[in-house]
């Protein structure tokens, strides 16, 4: 397999990570919405699935944006692909 | 105190900006205490930041397309974000996403949920790919990924009508705002609104939208989180309501079963202005079934990912790598913002509710109610109403009526904050619409003169004269999105969430397959466009207009479901009994998915 193909196999297979997590926050939850509601686990007070919608998956997404940065620019270095002065 | 370049300088010159808006709130309120109008103060907000946008949009004026297209693909990771931010919560963010929650409770949360997870998509998906394409438009990327003008002209038919949906919903929301901080009729404020909006836009393109699009991101944030901050401390809720609101939602509830919702007779709506609204939702239960919930947060994450005005913004930065970095930023922006929309929401509810707290007219006489001097100035401009249908000369909860659009500009009225904060307000409320709206016209503006004026129409024109058709037809969609606008035909929030379902059914197949299946071809791409954005509106006109008892559970606010999900199944259909895309085409495909090397293509 050539050094591109293996980095796109990298970057699919991150891609998939990244598309599950977000699954689940942002509709996998949700199917869940009136039981989760009732849970007893209440962050800061807050019912439970009105702190998902108003703050909890938010906060989840921009944290898994910058994760995902920092992996895929590993990746990018670790096959050399990373962009170099001048390439733009 | 200012040396070398505008670049490097970039957080010494915002932070001077910024300190100088905080001076002015503070002046503001000086004047406000030596008895200053009320009037006058709007007017001084108002006026005072959309000057300052458009001296910003004078001094970005260029003559070059690179900078006019794409800011000369200079803007830093963190600047990107802001003006990202800017560009993406509009109207319907700041003035009308409060609002909704407001009076639909969970149900609408599902916007806050789509209008953030989108991004996700964006930067996974999409933003590097296209950077590393190195397009001007959207279009510039399905016109060279697929070859062939008919895809091309595909794509600029599908954004505009996407597009030119959310950019009327835009010029009404600075209307209404005009109208009201400026005291003169809606059908005026509109164009008031749209002379703003051609000042930043016209002269620089993209490049004068950034830098005024930064600073209108520092003007909203700030006139948003300051009232609810200030309100939070002031009924003794916590001095930082985002984690302490949890006893004000419990309160809230409480009262409302205390209440009650109680339905009004026909007879007794009647009376009541069009488009106002009363309490029937429960604040925090969750009222709508999983389904309602997902599939609207489903469209609006699929539209985030295909709107051409936040795509382009993308395209701006420096690098492959900061492409990525800055939808994060973008995020995070847009984060602190929509993560004090509920908090705001259930600030304004207890606010007007709890008759434990001074504001609170809930139970009150009417007639009280009625002489408030903010309760008039609603009335008059038609956003909100009162009236004893049941005659106890009492107000009851089913017997307030307030327009959705007017809960954030009402808020800090209706808790008893000082006018000069109303002011501050209104001004966030213009800075969100306004950079919405340059962003939008931008892009449609864009996509004609670039992809069908350059690409099709005349691909021997010179740059001067690309960009006077650039900017000619600016004016024509702003006026024409103004006319539009005053006609009124949907609400802030209806308008976009139409938007975001157009730009899905039409764009979000086609653009992810670009780059993640090289198989895809041109036809395929024409036909997932074309059937996409035509079944979708198919289905929505059929629900809306021709009373269609529709499928699925799909309204006309998730119609982009359809359109989506035929988009796909017509581009992979086509594309497999087609021709494979030859190989120059496969090659760029593996170029475009590594960051290294050149632009496909390259400078324009």
């Amino acid at each position: 397999m050539s050094k591109q193909e293996q980095h796109w196999e990298k970057t699919r297979n991150l891609l998939f990570i990244t598309l599950a997590i977000w699954f689940v926050f942002s509709i996998g939850i949700f199917l869940f919405g009136a039981e989760m509601q009732e849970s007893s686990i209440r962050p800061f007070g807050y019912p439970l699935t009105y702190w998902f919608t108003c703050q909890g998956s938010l906060a989840i997404f921009v944290i898994l944006i910058f994760w995902f940065a920092g992996r895929q620019e590993k990746i990018d270095d670790e096959f050399g692909f990373t962009e170099r002065e001048g390439d733009q | 105190m200012i040396k070398g370049k505008f670049i490097d300088n970039l957080p010494k010159i915002y932070g001077i900006y910024t300190g100088g808006f905080l001076v002015f709130i503070i002046l503001m309120s000086i004047a406000e205490q030596a008895g200053m109008s009320a009037k006058m103060i709007g007017i001084f907000f108002v006026a005072f930041t959309v000057l300052i946008y458009a001296l910003i949009g004078w001094l970005s004026r260029t003559l070059q397309s690179d900078a006019y297209y794409v800011a000369g693909r200079q803007v830093p990771t963190v600047f990107n974000g802001m003006a990202t931010a800017a560009d993406w919560m509009s109207g319907a963010s700041f003035v009308a996403m409060a609002g909704g929650i407001y009076f639909k409770g969970y149900g609408y949360m599902a916007l806050l949920v789509g209008w953030t997870g989108g991004y996700v998509l964006v930067a996974a998906l999409l933003a590097p790919y296209l950077r590393k394409f190195g397009c001007y438009t959207v279009p510039d990327f399905i016109g060279t990924r697929y070859g062939g003008n008919l895809a091309r002209f595909c794509a600029v038919l599908v954004l505009t009508l996407a597009s030119f949906t959310y950019v009327t919903a835009q010029i009404n929301a600075t209307g209404r705002i005009a109208s009201v901080a400026l005291d003169i009729p809606f059908n005026i404020a509109v164009y008031v609104g749209l002379a703003s909006i051609l000042m930043c836009s016209m002269l620089g393109g993209m490049r004068a939208v950034t830098w005024t699009q930064v600073a209108q991101y520092i003007v909203l944030i700030i006139a948003y989180l300051l009232p609810v901050f200030w309100i939070s401390s002031n009924i003794g809720a916590g001095f930082f309501p985002h984690f302490m609101l949890a006893d004000e939602v419990a309160r809230i509830a409480e009262l409302e079963s205390q209440f009650g919702f109680a339905k009004n007779s026909a007879a007794d709506m009647a009376t009541v202005p069009k488009g106002l609204a009363q309490i029937t939702k429960a604040h925090s239960s969750v009222n709508a079934t999983p389904w309602q919930f997902i599939s609207l947060a489903i469209c609006m994450m699929a539209g985030t990912a295909s709107l051409p005005h936040v795509m382009m913004r993308y395209f701006t930065t420096p690098s492959v790598r900061t492409a990525r970095r800055s939808v994060g930023w973008s995020l995070f922006f847009i984060f602190l913002l929509y993560s004090s929309a509920p908090m705001l929401a259930t600030l304004s509810k207890i606010s007007l509710m709890d008759p434990n707290l001074a504001t609170g007219i809930i139970g009150k006489s009417i007639t009280e109610v009625q002489a408030l001097d903010w309760y008039q100035n609603w009335n008059q401009a038609k956003l909100m109403f009162v009236s004893d249908f049941n005659g106890n000369g009492l107000l009851e909860l089913n017997e307030f009526f307030m327009k959705g659009d007017a809960v954030v500009l009402a808020t800090p009225e209706i808790a008893g904050l000082p006018y000069v904060i109303s002011g501050l307000v209104a001004a966030g409320g213009m800075a969100a619409a306004m950079s919405t709206a340059d962003g939008l016209v931008l892009a449609i503006s864009n996509a004609l003169s670039h992809d069908v004026y350059y690409k099709i129409i005349n691909p021997k024109a010179e740059t001067a004269k690309r960009l006077i058709v650039a900017r000619v037809l600016l004016v024509i969609i702003g006026f024409a999105g103004a006319t539009i606008a005053a006609l009124e035909i949907n609400d802030i929030l209806g308008s976009v969430i139409w938007a975001f379902d157009f730009a899905m059914s039409g764009l979000f197949f086609p653009l992810v397959l670009g780059v993640w299946w090289k198989r895809a071809n041109a036809a395929g791409a024409v036909a997932g466009m074309l059937l996409g954005l035509g079944s979708g509106t198919a289905y929505l006109v059929w629900v809306k207009w021709y009373a269609g008892a529709g499928f699925l559970g799909i309204t006309t606010s998730t119609f982009g479901l359809v359109g989506a999900s035929v988009s796909l199944v017509a581009m992979i259909v086509v594309s497999l009994i087609t021709e494979a895309p030859d190989a120059a085409t496969q090659k760029m495909v593996d170029e475009v998915r590594i960051p290294s090397g050149k632009t496909i293509l390259g400078k324009q």
